[in-house]
């Protein structure tokens, strides 16, 4: 922090005011003129945590893809199928069983194993061919969207949570003031996209525990910087290579529940997410899970609060954000260069 | 590629001659000699093709094969000499497309401008080029498989923005009604002059591709592939070449783009959209990334099994709406099996044939 600030006292201080006056808009009570401006704040701060949990959904999917892409070099483009595989596995298992936790584990281990199968009996075989993996992934998430198109239909699904996650909160955010009575009005939202977000962030912190202070960790980030060093000190690279995929393709999984719960899941999506998470890790930088933290909040919010305030360029405003971080840093806001 | 090609000519291969006199006697053969007789065969059936298939045939099998081919063939370019695989290049068919449509006349007035097609087409043309120049100078920022990732969001991009927009690109629907113009008061849109059509300008940007890939520039884009670092110390500028080759592309894109509009007489954000933009790259690979033929030959393989899919899956017994599993299934063993696609299918046949068994050695006294 305080080296980015040496370098680019400049920038420190736009992007400083820029936060600052965005958590002012977000906890004061607006004056008239900014509702003259931009509308009330109900919808600003539902866009913001649209965004927000959008982000956090964003970033489930991206971790596992950048994960995997940092440490195999592998773009997963059957990334999106993963994810609507697990969306559809976390449908069946809530409508079956009436359970909805139990979605969770299983779309991990479901999806998990999937990919245990395409890392050994797929993507071990091409090693080292960067472009043939692609091709091959582009090749099964063609596949994989029809067999399932086939099984499962075209309709949509949306996976109904619990009692006790349905219906919205009231949180401390003000949105405005009663007219009459001087009260403050507090902001009711979803209360399930917020307990989302929060095992979003939870499963977030954990991976970076995981990565930064255990062993398994400390094997993934040498296999990350210098794979060939590792197998060459004796690690058992393919058991490395095989658990990452794994895990890498279960968060997929997961956040297919996640995605079935907070929208609908139907053909399509795969590619939606796919793209989602190529963004997110174009921006965030290959490879690391803090800058897909990052890319995910951006981009979610992005595409949240470009689609209130101007709904015909939302995606124009998501790609415009990539093309900057392209032309600026090419490896990403995170991203190592080299 | 040049390079290789020469290696396996006869006069060279039978060492009686060196490099260099084989080619002033190859000047004085002169190029007509130096074709292959199957390409001499295979202009002569496709000039006199109209006589013998109908019309169907012409336009949902040749028609398509030549528009798809084309654009496979300006990924080709990109992957096989600049090792630059592009999946915008769809879009940027798709963006002339819909250049025709604003600039010249359509069924939705509102929007057309009416103009003639001698402002139109060049119009929609440079446009064209300037847009897939400007996604090259941002994608050659990256390599190998991050070109994929950003062209990929690039196209994906594109198809969003038209559904969304319907200032200039009239949303969902798109614009319809837009036709050829009526030049030498020939139907641009009858089986038979479309056919003539799409195979001139196949035709031409085959050859087009296959000059450029011999002349000095095409040359460096292939030393830039194989060894950038060396490119940039021999003084060649390495990013200047790629966006040139983005440019080329490009313009072979476009061109097939219009041709794509003038056919179907409209044009909708589901032209440019995932799908398609993958199949192009599925194309290309199925028929081979190496010649530019294959692209060619991997469009209508591509075009006949997306035509007959039905009909061959429900001889499998299988439901004929698995077109795309077909497809898929496919393409996932071409990758599998052979990287260069069917023509390298084609070439390993060969070598295994004209093997020597005693030697191990291939290529001598090949037919």
């Amino acid at each position: 922090m305080r080296k980015f600030f040496d370098r680019h006292p400049f920038w420190s201080v736009i992007i400083f005011v820029v936060v600052a006056f965005f958590i002012w808009m977000v906890f004061a009570v607006w004056p008239e003129w900014l509702k003259d401006l931009i509308g009330r704040k109900k919808v600003f701060l539902n866009a913001v945590f649209n965004g927000i949990t959008l982000g956090g959904l964003y970033f489930l999917v991206a971790s596992g893809f950048t994960l995997i892409f940092g440490l195999m070099r592998n773009v997963n483009l059957a990334h999106g199928s993963l994810f609507l595989l697990g969306g559809y596995i976390g449908y069946w298992i809530t409508s079956s069983t009436g359970y909805w936790l139990l979605a969770f584990p299983v779309a991990f281990i479901i999806v998990g194993a999937l990919g245990v199968l395409l890392q050994i009996f797929v993507f071990r075989r091409m090693e080292g061919d960067d472009l043939k993996q692609t091709l091959v992934t582009i090749g099964i998430s063609i596949v994989m969207a029809d067999l399932m198109l086939w099984g499962v239909g075209g309709d949509f699904y949306n996976i109904t949570p619990p009692q006790w996650l349905s219906g919205p909160v009231e949180t401390f955010f003000v949105t405005g003031v009663k007219r009459s009575s001087g009260e403050l009005i507090f902001m009711k939202y979803p209360i399930v996209r917020l307990v989302m977000f929060a095992a979003a962030v939870a499963i977030g912190v954990a991976m970076w525990v995981l990565l930064n202070k255990t062993q398994v960790g400390m094997l993934i980030r040498a296999g990350v910087d210098d794979r060939e060093m590792l197998s060459a000190t004796g690690a058992r690279i393919q058991l490395v290579f095989v658990g990452v995929f794994a895990f890498g393709a279960g968060l997929a999984g997961l956040a297919g529940v996640v995605g079935g719960t907070f929208q609908t899941i139907a053909p399509g999506e795969d590619i939606r997410f796919l793209l989602a998470s190529l963004v997110v890790v174009i921006v965030g930088g290959m490879g690391s899970i803090t800058g897909a933290a990052i890319g995910a909040l951006i981009i979610g919010l992005a595409e949240q609060i470009g689609s209130v305030y101007f709904p015909t360029y939302a995606v124009v405003l998501t790609f415009l954000i990539m093309v900057v971080v392209l032309a600026f840093r090419p490896q990403g806001l995170m991203g190592k260069t080299g | 590629m040049a390079l290789t090609e020469q290696t396996h000519d006869p006069l060279v291969t039978q060492s009686r001659f060196s490099p260099l006199e084989v080619d002033v006697i190859k000047d004085q053969t002169g190029w007509i000699a130096r074709v292959p007789g199957a390409y001499w065969l295979l202009g002569i059936l496709l000039l006199i093709m109209p006589a013998i298939a109908s019309d169907f045939t012409l336009d949902q099998i040749f028609g398509r094969a030549f528009i798809i081919g084309m654009i496979a063939l300006s990924l080709m370019f990109l992957a096989g000499y600049g090792g630059m695989v592009s999946l915008v290049q769809m879009t940027i068919a798709a963006f002339a497309g819909y250049m025709i449509a604003i600039f010249g006349t359509s069924a939705i007035t509102a929007i057309s401008l009416g103009w003639p097609w001698w402002t139109s087409i060049p119009l929609a043309l440079v446009l064209a080029v300037l847009f897939g120049t400007a996604v090259g100078a941002l994608a050659v920022r990256t390599e190998g498989i991050y070109t994929i990732m950003i062209t990929l969001a690039i196209a994906s991009a594109f198809f969003y923005f038209t559904r969304q927009n319907y200032v200039l690109f009239n949303g969902f629907s798109g614009f319809n009604g837009v036709l050829p113009p009526q030049l030498f008061g020939v139907d641009w849109r009858g089986p038979k002059a479309l056919y003539y059509l799409t195979l001139f300008w196949a035709t031409v940007s085959f050859l087009a591709v296959l000059y450029v890939s011999r002349a000095p520039f095409g040359l460096a884009l292939q030393g830039v592939r194989d060894n950038p670092r060396r490119m940039a110390a021999l003084g060649f500028s390495v990013n200047a070449h790629r966006i040139a080759a983005y440019a080329f592309a490009a313009l072979i894109a476009a061109v097939a783009g219009i041709l794509n509009v003038w056919q179907f007489a409209q044009i909708s954000p589901g032209t440019a959209a995932t799908g398609p933009v993958i199949d192009i790259l599925v194309v290309a690979v199925i028929g081979g990334l190496k010649r530019p033929i294959g692209p060619f030959i991997g469009a209508f393989i591509y075009v006949v099994l997306k035509t007959f899919a039905i009909d061959i899956l429900v001889s499998m017994g299988l439901d004929g709406n698995r077109f795309q599993l077909l497809i898929g299934v496919s393409f996932l063993l071409i990758v599998f099996f052979s990287p260069d696609g069917i023509l390298g299918l084609w070439e390993r046949w060969r070598e295994y044939r004209t093997r020597d068994p005693l030697l191990g050695k291939s290529g001598e006294g090949a037919p």
